[in-house]
């Protein structure tokens, strides 16, 4: 439930915000602590907006020593501190505490070093997820994870998330395309976490930090992997008439032995709001429209094409369309690329989740979908990283008719459930935060979420850095328990009941 | 399989209680790798089989015991691949040769990846999900089995290389891959330096690269994927070029170290630097993978010397097989990260009871 908490400090924290302001300012310029009301607001959300809280303040280090000084205060004085890059995430990681520090990565935007032989590129956290392609294509390579939101997205905050996108299914997530960081840990240590070797001693701890929500330490450095710019690339756009095909449609295209570069499906509703928006040429008569890319060399490129249309004619569709020029590719995926602002545009709001799924339930989780849209009588549009079973139904609601955020936000829940019940997960690349923290009791026992607790406790034994996120307590899974009682049996009976 | 769960998990903790090790072991394949284990054998052999595969998910799910080789049948039935190439190295150390004895849950935890771990990924990247018995006796399930999650810290992934001493592996699921369509494997003459320049200018070229194996003045190099891609590239490359057939034994004596370098007693030194890293001149017979990443050194170095010179280019050294294992077989940890690698430990494990004395390095 969104908490649109109020600003108004308690004694209390007004004292200990300028106790600690006064602290701060013994090591960082005074214009890099934010305390007021006014120069706080931007920081009160990141892209999960419907919840708002304004820090108790705000600092924006500009070097790594100044992010150690910090975290040797905050542990020194119990502060809680949230970690914040672009604040374009989904899922609320970097939602700030009213009486916790919020720690702006953002001036720690450098490109380190580039190495083109070795293809990696050191690069601050705060640098733009785009702005490592754009720096090194020159060189005729990239760095392959490209969320929706890369022009403004930053490199932390996609470590801290182990963000993917569109290309994923071949070129991999995050977590595949870092080879190191460097790490603050909450008592002010830096660490190396990683190597430049293509692996590094003990555990593997990289894996444990990538997508860790801030929760581990803070990210100072990365060092990114680049690979070659593929030569050429092209899509071909298939309609369908029906879903189920289109599902069949991306199984028949994997079963064939291909692992297309991009392979993303749209409902009608979705094809609709973008057409009328970007005006890319889709069949507004389709069910569902497949977009499927291939890259790599001309040669490699045309052999697949030929490939992927025969699986599409074969798999029933009803119309066929391939780019023949860049612009017309692009074109192709500007509707793919338009349909979150084209949602905005059919609708005053829209709730973007993010379940992940077997493929093969697509067909099934579409049509409950659907039925739960009935039920809740709010719009629910369609776009999906077909190829990896990464769900994002788009619900259309209207903040301002009282309740229907509160109805959205069941429907969305339910939608994570109907995930869950298929074999999936309630997240497939925006992350838990505060927005999904309430399924992480269905999808995890309390053993597995003790874990989970313990994990956060190797590396900060105080719980400062994000609590709260990501992982439930036991009496908070107690409580969402209590508030989805189904068929009268009560779920989790192993935890004490208040 | 659920007897043998419950049985495991009572044993753990009876042993836990009692602070008595286990020693959990497969198909005993690697038992040369790590340091000295101690504590009573927990054989995962009898826990095996295919839990779930169905090749156009790209996921399969097995259990821990289930031997590369049926895994590798299965798959192959179906045109894919485990794409991070594991070694078998069942016929190292087994006098009687049961031949395919490597299993899964041995090839996680030990975290090895093969030939084609430059250029597609390593075990770690392909783990999805795990079932895991952690040392209080524990069943717990981490990650999934769909291709993209991020719910809760990614556990699973933790699993690969730790030697087992954070929990049992009981199921794993992998992202899998089809097998290329073509494969071709070139020679070239070449000595080390050339090599490794060359080999990481083709890897920053659209090429469809998929191993590369250096050693006495030759360099392997193998290509994988589709048709017209491998023949544009092995034009554009040049060098010997073998055939399908001939090619791939190659690469099954690289994967498994069947290769005359790789046999006899004299202690074998695995170095993971930075690709780019220049010939580091020892004097001992070198073999060098993974683009350059991957170098592997016989004989009796000056084990402090080796290990702060390859700490200085930014790799670190493990005493892979044979030698003196009080040395230390894993490279030491940077200060700062012991405390958090104990902690971890106490986590899954509080009596310190799985695998004692296999990591060796904190």
């Amino acid at each position: 439930m969104a908490a649109l908490t109020s600003t108004n400090l308690t004694t209390a924290v007004a004292t200990m915000r300028d106790e600690l302001a006064a602290k701060l300012r013994e090591f960082l310029p005074a214009e890099a602590v934010l305390t007021t009301d006014e120069v706080l607001r931007p920081y009160e959300c990141d892209g999960l907006s419907a919840y708002r809280q304004l820090p108790m303040l705000a600092v924006l280090p500009s070097t790594v020593s100044e992010v150690q000084q910090i975290m040797r205060l905050a542990t020194a004085t119990g502060t809680k501190v949230v970690a914040r890059g672009s604040g374009t995430g989904l899922s609320g990681g970097a939602t700030p505490l009213g009486d916790g520090i919020l720690l702006s990565l953002a001036k720690l935007s450098r490109i380190v070093k580039v190495d083109h032989l070795a293809r990696t590129a050191v690069v601050q956290p705060g640098v733009r997820n785009l702005k490592i392609s754009e720096e090194v294509a020159a060189l005729d390579l990239y760095y392959a994870p490209d969320p929706s939101s890369q022009i403004v997205c930053s490199i932390g905050g996609n470590v801290a998330e182990n963000s993917g996108g569109v290309h994923c299914l071949k070129y991999g997530l995050t977590v595949h395309n870092i080879f190191k960081i460097e790490v603050v840990t909450v008592d002010g240590a830096k660490v190396m976490i990683g190597s430049d070797a293509l692996d590094a001693p003990g555990y593997d701890l990289l894996a444990l930090m990538t997508g860790s929500e801030g929760m581990l330490g803070i990210t100072t450095e990365v060092t990114v992997k680049l690979i070659p710019k593929p030569q050429c690339a092209r899509v071909v756009m298939a309609s369908f008439d029906d879903i189920e095909k289109a599902g069949n449609a991306v199984a028949n295209v994997i079963g064939a032995g291909i692992i297309p570069a991009g392979l993303e499906m749209m409902d009608k509703l979705a094809t609709e709001a973008v057409e009328g928006f970007v005006h890319a040429g889709y069949d507004l008569q389709a069910a569902a429209i497949l977009l499927c890319e291939s890259d790599g060399t001309v040669e490699e490129v045309g052999e697949e094409i030929t490939k992927m249309e025969a699986v599409m004619v074969a798999s029933g569709a009803t119309g066929i369309r391939v780019s023949r020029s860049e612009d017309e590719r692009l074109k192709f995926w500007s509707g793919r690329k338009a349909a979150f602002p084209a949602a905005g545009r059919i609708s005053p709001d829209y709730y973007c989740i993010d379940g992940s799924i077997p493929r093969r339930a697509l067909a099934a989780v579409l049509k409950r979908t659907e039925e739960l849209s009935d039920k809740y009588k709010l719009r629910c549009a369609n776009v999906f990283h077909a190829g990896d079973g990464n769900l994002h139904p788009l619900i259309l609601y209207d903040a301002n008719i009282p309740g229907e955020l509160e109805k959205t936000e069941e429907f969305a829940a339910d939608i994570l459930e109907l995930c869950i019940e298929y074999g999936g997960t309630i997240t497939g690349e925006h992350g838990v935060g505060i927005e999904k923290i309430n399924q992480m009791c269905s999808q995890f026992s309390a053993a597995e979420r003790e874990t989970f607790f313990a994990v956060k406790r190797a590396f900060d034994s105080q719980m400062l850095l994000n609590p709260g996120k990501a992982i439930p307590s036991h009496a908070r899974c107690a409580e969402y328990g209590r508030m989805r009682v189904h068929n009268g049996q009560m779920p989790y009976p192993d935890i004490p009941r208040f | 399989m659920q007897a043998f769960i419950s049985d495991l998990s009572e044993r753990i903790k009876a042993h836990a209680a009692n602070k008595q090790p286990l020693a959990i072991h497969g198909g005993n394949s690697k038992a040369f790798y790590g340091g000295a284990v101690q504590g009573t054998a927990v054989d995962m052999r009898p826990y095996c089989g295919i839990i779930e595969y169905e090749a156009r998910e790209l996921v399969l799910t097995v259990r821990a015991g289930t031997t590369l080789a049926e895994i590798e049948a299965v798959m192959g039935a179906e045109n894919q691949m485990l794409p991070f190439e594991p070694p078998h190295f069942s016929s190292l150390g087994e006098s009687n040769n049961a031949s395919e004895c490597a299993t899964i849950g041995g090839t996680v935890a030990a975290g090895f990846s093969g030939p084609r771990r430059a250029y597609t990924g390593a075990v770690r990247d392909f783990v999805l999900g795990s079932r895991i018995i952690n040392g209080k006796g524990e069943d717990l399930n981490f990650g999934g089995r769909v291709i993209k999650n991020v719910a809760g810290y990614d556990v699973s992934r933790l699993m690969a290389g730790a030697m087992g001493t954070l929990g049992v592996l009981l199921d794993l699921s992998f992202k899998v891959l089809p097998k290329p369509a073509a494969e071709v494997t070139l020679r070239f003459d070449m000595d080390e330096a050339t090599a490794i320049q060359r080999m990481n200018q083709w890897a920053g070229q659209p090429l469809p690269l998929s191993a590369t194996c250096w050693h006495e003045n030759i360099l392997w190099v193998r290509l994988s994927g589709a048709g017209a891609g491998v023949r544009a590239a092995r034009e554009k490359m040049g060098g010997e070029c073998l055939e399908n057939g001939s090619g791939s034994g190659v690469w099954i004596d690289c994967r498994d170290q069947k290769q005359t370098f790789f046999q006899g007693n004299e202690p074998l030194w695995r170095l993971s630097v930075p690709a780019t890293t220049s010939p580091l001149n020892f004097t001992t017979p070198q073999l060098i993978e993974w683009g350059g990443a991957l170098r592997w050194l016989r004989g009796t170095p000056d084990v402090g010397a080796l290990r702060s010179r390859v700490e200085a280019v930014g790799g670190h050294v493990t005493l892979f097989r044979g030698g003196d294992k009080s040395v230390g077989v894993f490279h030491r940890l940077q200060p700062a990260l012991v405390p958090i690698h104990r902690n971890l430990k106490a986590a899954f494990d509080p009596a310190n009871i799985l695998n004692r004395g296999r990591l060796d390095n904190f």
